[in-house]
Order: structure tokens, then C-alpha cells, then sequence
């Protein structure tokens, strides 16, 4: 474990450990979800939705949400999400219809941040708060629970299925879900529903754009596969500095490899670097790639040993900004897609 | 497994692995020295302090000019000697004493640092933008730890008498017209410089501990200065290939490795070391009959 002098100097603490659970609630009353027992069922062929939806229709809900002063104007909603993938995702659900912020702005890295009073302040003038749940964005439970806020919280991957992984030995979920457009629909369909909850004067605006949107990702899935299909099967292996890509692979069949663990904050060993060294050698792999937020030296490293060329930026946890190749959820999904398909094709 | 797969195959087959070993013989032949310098001087603790005052300065370089390797290892350096020029210049002006005016400026230096990181907004973990780890030792990075290494070695080479006698007998050296603060400015700027290279290498706070760890070993087996400076590099240099080796055989983090087993050099230098180590002490060799109390000197 690195001295980390940043963090400990920092507003708020220790790094996220435990997985919250999915979960729509008021943020002073965390016992409150369990109450939740009405539930929408909106089964989307991934795993059923939970009954956490349902809890927003409930009508205790419905009557603090009527007392919300700002909920009584014509205004646009003000949401803050945590990171601007999710940002985005509610944006181009809401349309003109609320503001949105994020935390963590383009760039940054999400499963490390440390949030400012100011920050704590931004989530006190908003109306509906959208994390991503899975262990990534814990520090804005805890932020809005230092603030003891009553907004209420939309953790976005509510309905997925989470990925296992392995890190430091323990098993724990796989954060970066929206890296599966199919997942992305799921996400959007939960923000619908938290935003037609929160402002229901534009519930048909917001069902067209999700519907708009869903029909956009399944093209682009289905884009996807052709690509991938043609790609031989020997051939489908990524190697990336952060290993963010785990449901694209197992959307699309593709090995994914990474010289470090799921998390940015973990020290590699050399027997680690030495494994992906001989698997590049072994396996002919002929590309790798560095993304957005990751320590590049490392890779740099492995690249130089084995021969490998650079396969450029993959936007993972976080877009680029407006003028760049990925500044929406769409937009990344597609530069991504293209950029692995091109690596596996030429290598 | 043999021997030979054991010992030496890893840095045959991986060259980031010989890298590696390459940026700890550079450091270790710097950091000896130096540290067994700060030793005598009774200022072990000084490097870490120093080690503090450096990262806000490779910090506000990085926001500056980016992933830059001679800006970050520059603004290192800038910040460790203001703080150790300050600090040595507030101790002569004023009541202070030298280590109470540097802990007061490395932890002003350290809270600026960190002010603006946090102001920029930049969420990127620093750490691990400025610092890689000894894993990821590039070309550049090596010859940087190289020069510093020789830079080190060289200019000690110049100024090793005064160094010495600044040391052991400052009254002596100003009585006879040497110019003691000078020398003494000098060592500093050489402390910061190897910090720098370590944190380049290393990749992490715990590179001071290559720096003080064989040092404080060394007085335990050697009592002359040259032979210090030799086991003290040689002490680093082996915790080096030791900890590369247990990082890759039983997959452990590398710099901690490295650090973790120049420790151990330590506690088995208390306790078996030839001048005055816990063993030789308290069971000395039948033939010496002396006390622990003469013994060890």
C-alpha cells in the first residue's frame, strides 16, 4: 500500500470497501428501502428489476417528494450524478428538462475521489442524486449522508446482474457495468423512471428519449457483433492498463487482460507483469491499449518488452471532454468499440 | 526449480525486470552514502521530512507541464532545497534549531501542496501519475537515477574532507577558516537530489527508507566511514535483488518488497551484526572477555 499523502490529507477518508446494495432511498433514512414491497416489474431480459423501483411509487414517497420545495416549481430538476457517463445518461434522458452536474468531471478518476465541502454543498441543492452503485462511487452515499441531505439517491445499476471479480484475494463486484450497451439500456430505464418519479408534468418526454436511446444502443450491439464476428476467435484478446472492460468482454466474447487489478490503486507485482508479458509473447497479441485515467508508465513498460504497439485511448470510467472523440455515453460506446475491433483486426 | 531459475532466470527473460535491477544499483551506489552521511550527522530523520517537502513540488510541476519526467524530478528538487535552505537560514537567524524549522517548513510546503492539487480540481490519484513504480523504470528514468548516482558520488568525492570534518568536529573546521554551512548546503542539495531519483525509481514515500535502512544497518558491521559508504550501498544493492525477486516469485507489490527486506537487513544487522549487534554484546567470543559496556565502541 502506498503512503497516500493526497487522501490522507483529504476531506473524506478511507476508500471504499463494502458493496452497497442496489437501492433508491432517502439518504437520512437508510433503513427505509426495506419498507419498499409494491414493485414495478419491467423484465428486460437480464435479470428481473427489483421491487426498489416500486418504492418511488409508494406513497409516503410520493408525499415527501410533494413537499420538496423546489419539486412544486416549473423549474428543471437539478440532478448531480456521480461521473459524467452517468451525467450524460441522464441528460439525454431529460432533454431541457434538468440540470445536471457531475462529481468527478472528465478525466478523473471515479473510484478514488475525494469529494470537497463544495462538493457536499452541490449535493444539497439537488433534487435527485445518480449514483452507479457496485462499490464504485461510495464516497457520495457517504457525502450525502454527512450532509444529511434528504434527497433521494438513484443508484443507476440497480437491475444489473453484477459481474464477479477478484481483487486482493476478495470477491467483489464489477463497478464498470455500463461498458455492455445492453446494461446501458438498464441504466437508462432506471433514471427514467427516478426522473418521470421526480418530475411526472414530463413523464412522456422522458419515456420517448429512453425509447430513442434504447433503440440507438441495440444498433449499435448489434453493429457490435457483426464486427466481432468477423474477427476470428483465436484473435478477440485486449490488453488495457485498467481492467474496466470486463462486461464488454463478456458481452462480445473477448478476452480482456490487465497488468493491474480492477482498481487504480493497487501496486502490481513483477511476477503479475511478468504473466502479462509472456501472455502478449504467447498469444501474439499485437496491440494494447492506455486509457483516459490509468498510469501509463506501466504500460509503456510491457509495451516496450514486448514489441506491441499502441492502440491509442480508451475512454473507460470517465468521458473526454466536448471537443473530444467520446463526450457522450453513445459516442464513447462507439469510439471504444471501434478502437478494439480495429486492434484485434490488425493484430 | 534450480538455482538458476530461482536467482537468475527472471532478469534474463524480462527486461523490465533488468531495468529494475539496473535503477537499484544506481541507487543504491547514491543513496549509501548519503544515508550513512545523514547517520553520522544525527539526521535519520531529516530524510523523511525532506521526503515530504519534495512531493508538492513534483505535484504542482505535474499540473503544470503534465507527465513530464526533468519537470517533475525539477520541481522535486526546487521545493526540497527552499525548504532546506529555509529551514538552515531560519536556524541561523533566529532561536530555532535546525530540525524544529523543518518541520515546520515541510509541513507548510506539504498542506501548499496538497492546497493546490485540490484547487486545480484534478482528481487524478497523484501518486500514481508522478510516481510509477520500479516496475515501470524507463531509458530516461534510468539515466536520470544514473547521473544522480554519479553526480552524488562525485561531488562527495570533492568535498568529502570539510564533509567529514563538519561532521564529526563543526567547531574545529569553522576555527580553521573552512566554510561549514557551505558544505553543509551542499550535502542537503545531494539528500534532495537522490530523494528525487528514488521517488523516480522507487515510486513511492518509501524510497528514503533505501536511503537510511542499509545506512543504519552498516554502522552495526563497519567502523570506518569508506567501509560504511561500501556495506551501506552493498546492503542496498542486495535488498534491491532480493525484494525484485520476491516480488515476482511470491507476487508482492515490488517497492514495498524492496523496502520491506532492507528492514529485515536491519533487524538481522541488530542482532547479529559484528560491531556491536545484540549476539557479539551479550555473548561475545570466550577469548575477549570484555563487558558489554566496552564492547561496541
Amino acid at each position: 500500500m502506498r503512503f497516500d499523502w493526497v487522501r490522507i490529507v483529504g476531506w473524506i477518508g478511507a476508500p471504499q470497501t463494502t458493496v452497497p446494495r442496489p437501492r433508491l432511498r432517502f439518504a437520512r433514512n437508510p433503513t427505509w428501502s426495506g419498507a419498499s414491497a409494491v414493485g414495478l416489474r419491467a423484465n428486460d431480459g437480464h435479470g428481473l428489476s427489483r421491487t426498489v423501483w416500486g418504492a418511488l411509487t409508494q406513497p409516503t414517497v410520493l408525499a415527501l417528494l410533494l413537499i420538496h420545495p423546489t419539486l412544486a416549481l416549473a423549474a428543471p430538476l437539478k440532478v448531480v450524478a456521480s461521473f459524467t457517463i452517468l451525467a450524460d445518461m441522464v441528460r439525454q434522458v431529460a432533454g431541457p428538462h434538468a440540470e445536471v452536474i457531475a462529481l468527478v468531471g472528465p478525466g478523473g478518476d471515479t473510484h478514488t475521489f475525494d469529494p470537497s465541502p463544495a462538493d457536499a454543498g452541490k449535493l444539497g441543492g439537488a433534487d435527485l442524486i445518480v449514483v452507479n452503485g457496485l462499490g464504485l462511487d461510495g464516497w457520495m452515499e457517504r457525502l450525502a449522508k454527512a450532509a444529511d441531505l434528504k434527497v433521494p439517491i438513484l443508484t443507476a445499476s440497480v437491475d444489473v446482474a453484477p459481474r464477479q471479480m477478484t481483487e486482493a484475494g476478495q470477491t467483489v463486484p464489477d463497478p464498470h457495468a455500463w461498458q455492455d450497451p445492453r446494461i446501458g439500456g438498464m441504466y437508462l430505464r432506471a433514471i427514467a423512471l427516478a426522473l418521470k418519479t421526480a418530475d411526472p408534468a414530463h413523464a412522456t418526454t422522458f419515456t420517448d428519449n429512453t425509447d430513442r436511446l434504447t433503440a440507438a444502443l441495440e444498433a449499435l450491439d448489434q453493429n457490435a457483433r457483426q464486427q466481432i464476428a468477423g474477427v476470428p476467435a483465436s484473435r478477440r484478446r485486449i490488453i488495457t492498463s485498467h481492467d474496466a472492460f470486463g462486461y464488454f468482454g463478456r458481452a462480445y466474447g473477448v478476452s480482456m487482460l490487465a497488468p493491474e487489478g480492477i482498481s487504480t490503486d493497487q501496486e502490481p507485482s513483477a511476477g503479475a507483469v511478468a504473466r502479462i508479458i509472456d501472455q502478449i509473447r504467447s498469444q501474439a497479441i499485437g496491440t494494447v491499449f492506455i486509457e483516459n485515467m490509468a498510469n501509463p508508465r506501466l504500460i509503456e513498460t510491457i509495451r516496450t518488452d514486448t514489441g506491441a504497439t499502441d492502440g491509442g485511448t480508451l475512454y473507460s470510467d470517465s468521458l473526454s471532454p466536448p471537443d473530444g472523440p467520446a463526450p457522450t455515453y453513445l459516442a464513447m460506446l462507439r469510439y471504444n468499440i471501434s478502437k478494439l475491433v480495429a486492434a484485434m483486426k490488425g493484430s | 526449480m534450480t538455482l538458476y531459475h530461482l536467482l537468475f532466470e527472471p532478469f534474463v527473460a524480462y527486461g523490465f525486470l533488468r531495468r529494475a535491477l539496473l535503477a537499484c544499483l544506481a541507487l543504491s551506489l547514491g543513496c549509501g552514502p548519503i544515508g550513512v552521511l545523514l547517520v553520522l550527522r544525527r539526521m535519520s530523520l531529516m530524510g523523511d521530512a525532506m521526503s515530504h517537502a519534495i512531493l508538492p513540488g513534483a505535484a504542482i510541476a505535474f499540473l503544470i507541464a503534465g507527465l513530464s519526467l526533468p519537470a517533475m524530478s525539477l520541481g522535486g528538487l526546487i521545493a526540497g532545497l527552499l525548504v532546506a535552505m529555509l529551514a538552515g537560514a531560519v536556524s541561523r537567524a533566529t532561536p530555532l534549531k535546525e530540525d524544529a524549522s523543518m518541520a515546520g517548513f515541510y509541513l507548510t510546503s506539504l498542506a501548499l501542496g496538497v492546497l493546490i492539487v485540490s484547487a486545480r480540481g484534478s482528481n487524478v490519484d497523484l501518486l500514481h501519475v508522478l510516481f510509477g513504480s520500479i516496475l515501470s523504470v524507463d531509458t530516461p528514468a534510468l539515466l536520470l537515477v544514473a547521473a544522480i548516482s554519479a553526480i552524488t558520488l562525485a561531488t562527495l568525492a570533492v568535498i568529502y574532507r570539510p564533509l567529514i570534518v563538519e561532521c564529526f568536529d563543526p567547531g574545529f573546521l569553522r576555527a580553521v577558516g573552512g566554510h561549514g554551512p557551505l558544505f553543509h548546503g551542499i550535502f542537503l542539495g545531494l539528500v534532495v537530489l537522490n530523494l528525487v531519483a528514488g521517488f523516480q525509481s522507487l515510486g513511492s514515500l518509501m524510497a528514503v527508507g533505501l536511503m537510511m535502512l542499509p545506512a543504519t544497518a552498516a554502522r552495526l558491521w563497519a567502523r570506518d566511514v569508506l567501509s560504511l559508504f561500501w556495506v551501506a550501498s552493498l546492503i542496498a544493492f542486495l535488498s534491491g535483488y532480493i525484494g525484485l525477486l520476491a516480488s515476482y516469485h511470491l507476487n508482492l507489490a515490488s517497492g514495498p518488497a524492496i523496502i520491506f527486506t532492507a528492514g529485515l537487513a536491519y533487524v538481522g544487522s541488530i542482532v547479529f551484526g559484528r560491531n556491536g549487534g545484540l549476539v557479539r554484546t551479550y555473548f561475545p567470543p570466550p577469548h575477549y572477555h570484555t563487558t558489554p559496556a566496552e564492547h561496541g565502541r
